[in-house]
């Protein structure tokens, strides 16, 4: 990254006896959308707050475009937020609500005018500028958050949780067109999420946080394929777990449900005798075995779950059961139940957890 | 049962639907209490309305309103309105800050259930032993009193006197304030906190977010309890009659020597008296339909 | 601490000041009947006063008349509103709040103008037909809070669903509402019948103008004529209102909580 838009050094939050953001470190690069990924009380949302200046930092310094904002009021950063509630304004239309930043700052009537029918277009509701809020569904309101967030052109859009009151439906169209709406206009975007598809789908980068502190961060792409600790592998995507037992490490000779498989150059540093536990993908899993995989497992088909276009399959490896994806290909019929089978991997998609 | 079928004709043209065949027993569960408001709310009420236009003869007159503007009345009409507004005024505010320090102001959680508990005896402590206290208290013997005198303030030197407009209104606040609290408080839980978060973050100052969005919303249930209390404080009598005896000219203290030996030495002054204290009461609260009506635009 | 609490605790303690003070005082007061030491002699005298004894026995049974009397008006009419007749709400709603705007003295104005001994319907033509009168002057007096709380304990309630899944087992109205929407609305009910028995307890002017023995116009006369006295009566009746809103709160920890409502 070249020159850093939005830079969070060093930064620590204690309420009290009780840490709940630890040495947070995180630079954003101008135009960038990075998501906080996490579950409830892991300090993504407290961050976000630091942003915002709703919390001060107990230690740390932010700076926006090379300023320091550590310890700048709230109304003096130039930041927009959208709420989880939508948090407009009950007695202001929605035109009202979106001039609200402009009047202010003390903006012309003219100028806050073009600038309010130019963010009602952008969001796709040139029509409503009249309504009260709680004429507008769940999704309208908070297009309107949004457009009142972005109105008076803030350095830094801060998004927390912004699509967690919507239904499945409203939210993914409206994940969609915050994204396109922050490609256009091009500003630095935080979003706190707990919704790992989400994240997944619309940042650049996501940070994912756990228990105060940045586990990995990383694009979408690293974070899936490649999580580096077993708390991350766990909470982005299905992950099937195999404990085995090293038997030889030298070889890479690892014993899981009586069966021995090998995988070389992918131990971790695990010693002879060590517990591991095997992270998978279902979709790192083939039936039957392939060239590219090295590794063969011996297993009887336990449920087939028909989902359209995938077949998700559950497979019994000993005690242990495996779950797989394969596509659906209408030439071939699913397995039966039952039946005995092999499953493949190759050990370059395997993640050794200690 | 003529009585009943008769609203019933009423209700049809805007329910055609549920009226249908069950009209009779429909009507049956709410007679009690449409009797009973008729008899012993409505009627007495009208009685007197009515008997405010009539002179001794039976004849319809104005004469009685006209003589509602003699001087001695309009004092009285006068002292009572400014009491009463001056108590519900002042009682909203302080009962406002009251309400906003205990939701927002960052107390401890004992501070808020206390202060709510007492409020709810409080505004329900009126009448004669609320005037008894302040004699206690403010009266010439009173403890404040004889203690402020005692470090060298003479209450009573300085122009201040139990019986008069500032030691009513200051009686009146002991359950005008609590009475605010207890109304208020949870308008005041509703506004919510992100509100001032995205007010914030848009750039406006704490005076300005107030100005712009806590006024306007919370105005409508403001100015109810400003009428709410001011109709409370307009038709009170207990405290100030204990307090002052007949020696303070206000309507509803004018009203009870009326009716006790005809003060007035005309019935249908009376009856004018009374009618004048419901236009004032339903003035107030005319106006605050009004109002509401017009800042409806954003009310659910 | 921040700035903003320490704005919030001289708020607070204002205004503690302002509500202690009179009630401190009221208390010291009674206790300085005896020259010199503080004495429970105020007390004693009002506790063995006869017509203390009278005028509260009395307000306390017109207070429980006055309870039943509302809660016959109130609850089956709040019910069939909830069940049947959703659409005439606003206007019971509105006359329930009538007694806030219209002053109680012109209510018994009125009383006394339409129900004198001459009239049709002479209340006022007999001790016990006046006793009734003020009952029922009284319950206009509380309908407003009465039709609050019992409307309020409705709401928790599913009402159309317990009254037809009675119904389905067999039961009439008297059982329904006997058994089934008392019983469940019975906190809400309570709540209304202390508060009514607060406001009525030491009732003025209703009672004063219809010159019934109660016990309001006894602390009136009290007031005007003795000094330690009244500040005894004062301390005892702020008793009696604090134990009638510690009852309703006490009473509210039992309230069902909303059960599954469909709406």
């Amino acid at each position: 990254m070249a020159e850093p838009f939005l830079s969070i050094q060093g930064v620590k939050k204690s309420f009290g006896p009780t840490t709940v953001v630890q040495d947070f470190n995180l630079d954003v690069g101008s135009g960038e959308f990075v998501s906080f990924l996490g579950p409830s009380g892991c300090g993504k949302t407290t961050v976000l707050r630091m942003v915002a200046g709703f919390e001060e930092p107990s230690a740390g310094s932010i700076h926006i475009g090379g300023r320091d904002i550590t310890r700048l009021k709230p109304n003096q950063r130039n930041v927009g937020m959208v709420f989880q509630a939508y948090a407009l304004f009950p007695n202001l239309t929605v035109a009202q609500n979106v001039a609200f930043g402009l009047k202010v700052a003390g903006v012309s009537k003219a100028d806050s005018d073009r600038r309010v029918a130019e963010m009602l277009d952008l969001i796709k509701l040139p029509q409503f500028g009249d309504r009260y809020p709680y004429q507008l569904s769940g999704g309208q309101q908070q297009r309107v958050a949004l457009a009142r967030a972005l109105a008076p052109k803030p350095k830094v859009l801060l998004l927390d949780e912004p699509l967690s009151a919507l239904d499945a439906k409203v939210r993914v169209s409206l994940r969609d067109e915050i994204r396109s709406i922050q490609r256009e206009l091009g500003i630095t975007t935080i979003f706190v999420t707990h919704d790992q598809e989400e994240a997944l789908s619309i940042s650049d980068r996501i940070v994912v946080m756990y228990g105060g502190k940045a586990e990995q961060v990383g694009t979408p792409f690293e974070i899936y394929n490649r999580p580096q600790t077993r708390f991350v592998a766990n909470f982005v995507g299905t992950l099937n777990l195999l404990e085995g037992t090293v038997t030889d490490a030298s070889t890479g000779a690892v014993q899981v449900e009586a069966q021995d498989i090998t995988l070389p150059h992918k131990l971790n540093g695990a010693q002879t005798g060590e517990a591991v536990s095997l992270a998978l993908r279902p979709e790192a899993i083939t039936l039957g075995p392939r060239p590219e995989n090295d590794a063969v497992l011996r297993g009887e088909i336990a449920e087939v779950h028909f989902l359209g276009s995938v077949i998700r399959v559950r497979v019994g490896v000993g005690r242990s059961v495996v779950s797989l994806d394969t596509f659906n290909n209408s030439a071939t019929p699913p397995p039966t139940v039952g039946q005995k089978i092999e499953i493949s991997f190759s050990s370059n998609d395997l993640l050794v957890l200690h | 049962m003529s009585n009943l079928t008769a609203s019933a004709d009423v209700i049809k043209v805007a329910q055609p639907k549920a009226r249908s065949r069950r009209l009779p027993t429909h009507w049956l569960g709410v007679a009690p209490f449409f009797i009973f408001a008729l008899m012993f709310l409505i009627l007495p009420t009208l009685y007197l309305v009515v008997g405010a236009f009539q002179n001794n003869a039976g004849e319809w007159t104005l004469e009685n309103i006209a003589n509602l503007f003699q001087p001695s009345i309009l004092a009285a009409y006068w002292v009572s309105i400014r009491i009463s507004l001056a108590s519900a005024v002042l009682g909203a505010l302080v009962g406002l800050a009251i309400a906003i320090a205990i939701v927002r102001g960052g107390l401890p959680g004992w501070v808020r259930s206390a202060t709510l508990t007492f409020s709810g005896v409080a505004s329900n402590f009126a009448g004669v032993p609320l005037a008894f206290a302040f004699l206690a208290t403010l009266g010439r013997l009173g403890l404040v009193t004889v203690l402020l005198r005692e470090v060298g303030v003479n209450i009573y030197a300085l122009g201040f006197n139990i019986l008069s407009f500032w030691g009513l209104t200051l009686t009146y606040l002991f359950f005008q304030i609590p009475l605010m609290v207890v109304i208020i408080t949870p308008a005041i839980d509703g506004l919510k906190k992100e509100w001032g978060e995205a007010a914030a973050t848009l750039g406006a100052t704490t005076t300005q977010y107030w100005r712009m969005v806590v006024i306007p919303v919370l105005w409508p249930s403001l100015l109810g309890t400003v009428i709410l209390l001011f109709a409370n404080a307009f038709g009170a009598i207990a405290t100030a009659y204990a307090l002052t005896g007949s020696s303070l000219n206000i309507v509803p203290i004018l009203l009870y020597a009326q009716i006790r030996g005809d003060v007035l030495h005309n019935p249908h002054l009376g009856y004018a008296l009374a009618f004048g204290m419901i236009v004032v009461t339903g003035l107030a609260n005319v106006f605050y339909i009004w109002f509401r009506t017009r800042s409806e635009r954003w009310l659910k | 601490m921040k700035r903003s609490s320490v704005w919030a605790w001289i708020t607070i303690i204002v205004g503690a000041a302002y509500f202690f003070l009179p009630l401190i005082a009221t208390l010291e007061f009674s206790l300085r009947m005896r020259r010199g030491e503080y004495s429970l002699d105020a007390y004693r005298i009002v506790f063995g006063d006869e017509r203390f004894q009278a005028t509260f026995g009395y307000s306390v049974m017109i207070a429980i008349f006055t309870i039943i009397l509302g809660v016959l008006i109130v609850v089956p009419t709040a019910y069939w509103i909830r069940l049947r007749m959703p659409w005439i709400r606003p206007v019971v709603e509105f006359i329930t709040l009538l007694p806030l705007i219209i002053p109680a003295i012109v209510i018994v104005f009125g009383y006394i103008r339409m129900y004198g001994s001459n009239s049709p319907l002479p209340f006022l033509g007999s001790a016990r037909g006046t006793d009734l009168l003020l009952t029922i002057g009284y319950a206009t007096l509380a309908l407003p809070y009465m039709y609050r709380a019992v409307d309020t304990g409705l709401r928790t309630i599913d009402v159309r669903t317990l009254t037809e899944a009675a119904q389905i087992l067999g039961a009439g109205w008297t059982t329904i509402i006997a058994r089934i929407i008392l019983p469940n609305v019975l906190i809400a009910v309570l709540s209304g019948a202390f508060l009514t028995f607060a406001i009525v307890i030491g009732e003025f002017t209703m009672a004063s103008l219809l010159n019934r023995p109660a016990f309001g116009p006894y602390l009136q006369n009290i007031g005007a004529n003795r000094a330690y006295e009244p500040a005894a009566l004062a301390v005892i009746a702020f008793a009696i209102t604090w134990g009638c809103m510690s009852v309703i709160q006490v009473l509210s920890r039992f309230a069902p909580k909303s059960a599954n409502r469909p709406n």
